[in-house]
C-alpha cells in the first residue's frame, strides 16, 4: 500500500474518532450520515474510477438496503405488527413479503442480499451482452426510474411517496437515544474502516489491476484469456453491497427512507461526490463524500436562498478544473514539489508510478 | 512435422463485402510464417478470425488437437487455448506499470478467484524478470507503460504474448515504427521464440521479411495467391503482377 494512502487514512480516522469530543450531537449525527454516503462513494470509486463503468443508479442499491432495514424497524414500531400506512390502505394482515423482515438477522442479510442479487442480474445481462459506456449508464439510470415508480405505485407495501418513517426501537434499543446515536456513529466508522480496508486490498490484488486493465482496454483483456464479464459483474455486486450497507446504516441513524432518497438526483449526486474527491482513489471518494455534503450543509445554512447555485458552481468548477478531483490536485502538487526537490539534489527528474496512480 | 493450425475455406462477409473469399492456410509446429500482400488483401482479417475478434461467415479453423472448429469460441477461450495475438497498434495498459502488464498477461488461471488471491511468489517473479530481460525492459519495470517509447511499447506487448507461453503467436506488423536496430533485435527475438511456438506474422517491410522468413504466404483480395520461400514468391508471375500491376514496388 502506498505510504501516502496509509497516512491519509490514519489521520482521517483519528479525526473521525475524536470528533464527538469537539462537536455537538447534531453535528455528529450529520457526520454519521455523511459517513454512510462515504461508504457508497467507496463502491462507486471501485466501479467508476478503477473499472471505468459509470453507474448512475446506485441510489437503487442504497434504497433497497435502507428499505430492508426500514421494514424491520417499521414492524418493530407498529403496535400489532401492522404498519400504520397499511392500516390506512385497509390491509389487516402483514403481507407475505414483509413477514420475514420481522427477524433482524434476516433484514440485515437482505440489506446486502437484495442489492447484490439485483446488481448480479442487471450486470450479467448487460455486461455479457457487451453493453458498455454510455449505454450502460442509461440502463442504470432507467433502473432508478423503474424502482422509484414501483415503490411509489405500491403504496400498501412500501408506504408510497412517504416511505418508511416513525421508527422507535430496533435491535432492543431506542434509536433516538443520544447514547445509541453515538454508538451508531462509531459502528459507522468501523464499518467504513472495514470497507476501506477491503477496497484497498481489492485494488492492490492482481484482480484490482485487472479492473484497471478492463478500464483501459476491455477487448485487450479478452485476448489475454480473461472473461471481463466475470470481473465487471463482481465489482458491480461489490459496489451494490456497499451501497446497501450504507442504506441500512443510514436508515438506523436518520430514521426514514423514501423513494425520493433513492431517485435520480441522489444517484447523480453520489457520482459527483466521487468526482469531487477523485475517482481514482479510495481516499478521494471518502473525503469527496464528506466534504461535498459538508459544503452542501454549510451553503444551505449560510445562504438559504442561493445554496443550490453555490453547490452547482462548485461541481462545475471541480469537473472543469480538477478532472482527477481533490486528490488529483494534491498529487500533482506533491509530484511538483518532489520533482523540484530531487532535481535540486540529483540534477535529474525521477518519476515514480505510485505518485501518479494512488 | 505436424500442423498446429489449419484454416479451411475461411470466408468473412462484411455486409456484402467479402474480406476473405475462402482462405486455406496451414501452419506447422515451430514454424515462422510470414503473411504478405497488398493493402486490403485480408491479412489482418485472417488474424482476426483466428483469434476470435472477427467471426468467420463460412469455413473452419482447427487448432492443435482441439475438437471442432475454434471460430465460434469466445475470444478469451481461444486465448486460453494458446493463441496469443499482438495487434498492430500497441495495445498495452498505459496506466499500469510494465511489471503489472506482464503480471496480468502471464500464463496463470485466469479466474476471478485466482486473481483475487494470487501472490507474487518466486517462480512468478523469476518468470517476469526473465521476460523483462528478453524484451530489454528490465530497467523500466516500474514505469507506467504509457510513458514508454513507441518501440518499447511494441516490445512490451510482444513480452505480454510470450509470457502467456502460447502455442501460436499472431503478430500484426510487429516492427512498425521501430528503428533499424530495434528491427534487428525484434527479428532475432522472433526467431528465438519460434523454438517454443509457431509464429504467424503480417508484415509490410519486405527487407525484414527477406531477412527473417523461411515460408511466406502471399494474399491478394481475400485469397491465398501463392506460398513458398521468399525467392520463389518474389519470382512468381502472379505476385509480380499483383504488386507491380497496382503500382507498388516494394516487393
Amino acid at each position: 500500500m502506498a505510504k501516502s494512502t496509509k497516512i491519509s487514512f490514519s489521520i482521517l480516522f483519528l479525526i473521525l474518532a475524536l470528533a464527538p469530543l469537539l462537536m455537538s450531537d447534531f453535528r455528529i449525527s450529520l457526520l454519521a450520515k455523511f459517513l454512510c454516503f462515504a461508504i457508497i462513494a467507496v463502491g462507486i470509486s471501485l466501479i467508476w474510477g478503477y473499472t471505468g463503468i459509470l453507474s448512475l443508479g446506485h441510489g437503487v442499491f442504497f434504497g433497497l438496503g435502507a428499505y430492508a432495514v426500514g421494514m424491520y424497524l417499521k414492524i418493530q414500531a407498529s403496535p400489532g405488527g401492522i404498519p400504520d400506512f397499511m392500516q390506512w390502505s385497509g390491509v389487516s394482515e402483514l403481507p407475505l413479503l414483509w413477514k420475514p423482515f420481522a427477524n433482524p438477522v434476516f433484514a440485515l442479510f437482505m440489506m446486502i442480499g437484495v442489492p447484490v442479487a439485483l446488481a448480479f442480474i442487471i450486470g450479467f445481462f448487460t455486461f455479457h451482452n457487451r453493453i458498455k459506456g454510455v449505454y450502460f449508464s442509461l440502463i442504470s439510470q432507467a433502473l432508478v426510474v423503474v424502482f422509484v415508480t414501483l415503490f411509489i405505485g405500491t403504496q400498501e407495501l412500501t408506504g408510497g411517496t412517504n416511505g418508511l418513517t416513525n421508527f422507535t426501537t430496533g435491535f432492543g434499543v431506542y434509536l433516538t437515544h443520544p447514547v445509541v446515536q453515538k454508538v451508531l456513529y462509531y459502528i459507522t466508522i468501523l464499518i467504513l474502516l472495514l470497507i476501506v480496508l477491503i477496497s484497498l486490498w481489492l485494488t492492490q490484488s492482481r484482480a484490482g489491476k485487472l479492473l484497471v486493465a478492463i478500464r483501459e482496454g476491455e477487448n485487450r483483456v479478452r485476448f489475454l484469456g480473461f472473461n471481463p464479464t466475470t470481473f465487471k459483474v463482481f465489482i458491480y455486486c461489490v459496489s451494490a453491497a456497499f451501497a446497501g450497507i450504507a442504506g441500512g446504516l443510514f436508515v438506523l441513524q436518520v430514521g426514514m427512507i423514501s423513494p425520493e432518497m433513492m431517485g435520480i438526483i441522489p444517484s447523480i449526486e453520489m457520482v459527483l461526490w466521487v468526482a469531487v474527491g477523485g475517482r481514482y482513489s479510495i481516499f478521494g471518494a471518502v473525503i469527496g463524500a464528506v466534504l461535498t455534503n459538508s459544503a452542501k450543509t454549510f451553503f444551505s445554512e449560510s445562504y438559504p436562498d442561493m445554496w443550490l447555485f453555490l453547490l452547482g458552481s462548485l461541481f462545475i468548477l471541480v469537473v472543469l478544473v480538477m478532472p482527477n478531483g481533490l486528490v488529483g490536485v494534491a498529487q500533482s502538487l506533491y509530484a511538483k514539489w518532489f520533482r523540484f526537490k530531487t532535481s535540486k539534489k540529483a540534477g535529474g527528474t525521477s518519476y515514480d508510478a505510485n505518485t501518479n496512480l494512488q | 512435422m505436424t500442423q498446429i493450425l489449419t484454416c479451411n475455406d475461411v470466408k468473412v462477409d462484411f455486409d456484402g463485402f467479402f474480406a476473405l473469399k475462402g482462405v486455406d492456410l496451414q501452419v506447422e509446429q515451430q514454424e515462422v510464417r510470414f503473411l504478405i500482400g497488398p493493402n486490403g488483401a485480408g491479412k489482418t482479417t485472417l488474424l482476426d478470425v483466428i483469434c476470435g475478434k472477427t467471426r468467420a461467415t463460412e469455413g473452419s479453423v482447427f487448432f492443435q488437437e482441439m475438437e471442432g472448429s475454434i471460430h465460434k469460441l469466445e475470444e478469451h477461450k481461444i486465448a486460453l487455448a494458446g493463441i496469443a495475438r499482438k495487434f498492430q497498434a500497441p495495445s498495452i495498459f498505459p496506466q499500469l506499470t510494465v511489471l503489472e502488464n506482464l503480471e496480468l498477461a502471464m500464463k496463470q488461471k485466469k479466474t476471478l478467484w485466482h486473481m483475487l488471491f494470487a501472490k507474487m511468489d518466486e517462480p512468478t517473479k523469476e518468470k517476469i524478470e526473465y521476460t523483462l530481460e528478453k524484451i530489454n525492459l528490465t530497467q523500466e519495470r516500474n514505469r507506467l507503460a504509457g510513458f514508454l517509447a513507441h518501440g518499447q511499447k511494441q516490445w512490451l506487448e510482444i513480452g505480454m504474448q510470450l509470457i502467456q507461453d502460447p502455442q501460436l503467436l499472431l503478430l500484426d506488423e510487429p516492427i512498425a515504427g521501430m528503428s533499424g536496430q530495434e528491427r534487428e533485435k525484434t527479428g532475432r527475438l522472433i526467431h528465438d521464440v519460434s523454438k517454443e511456438c509457431s509464429v504467424l506474422i503480417v508484415e509490410h517491410d519486405m527487407e525484414f521479411v527477406r531477412n527473417f522468413s523461411k515460408q511466406v504466404t502471399v494474399m491478394h483480395e481475400g485469397k491465398v495467391l501463392c506460398e513458398g520461400d521468399m525467392n520463389t514468391v518474389q519470382n512468381d508471375e502472379r505476385v509480380i503482377e499483383v504488386y507491380l500491376g497496382r503500382g507498388k514496388t516494394h516487393a
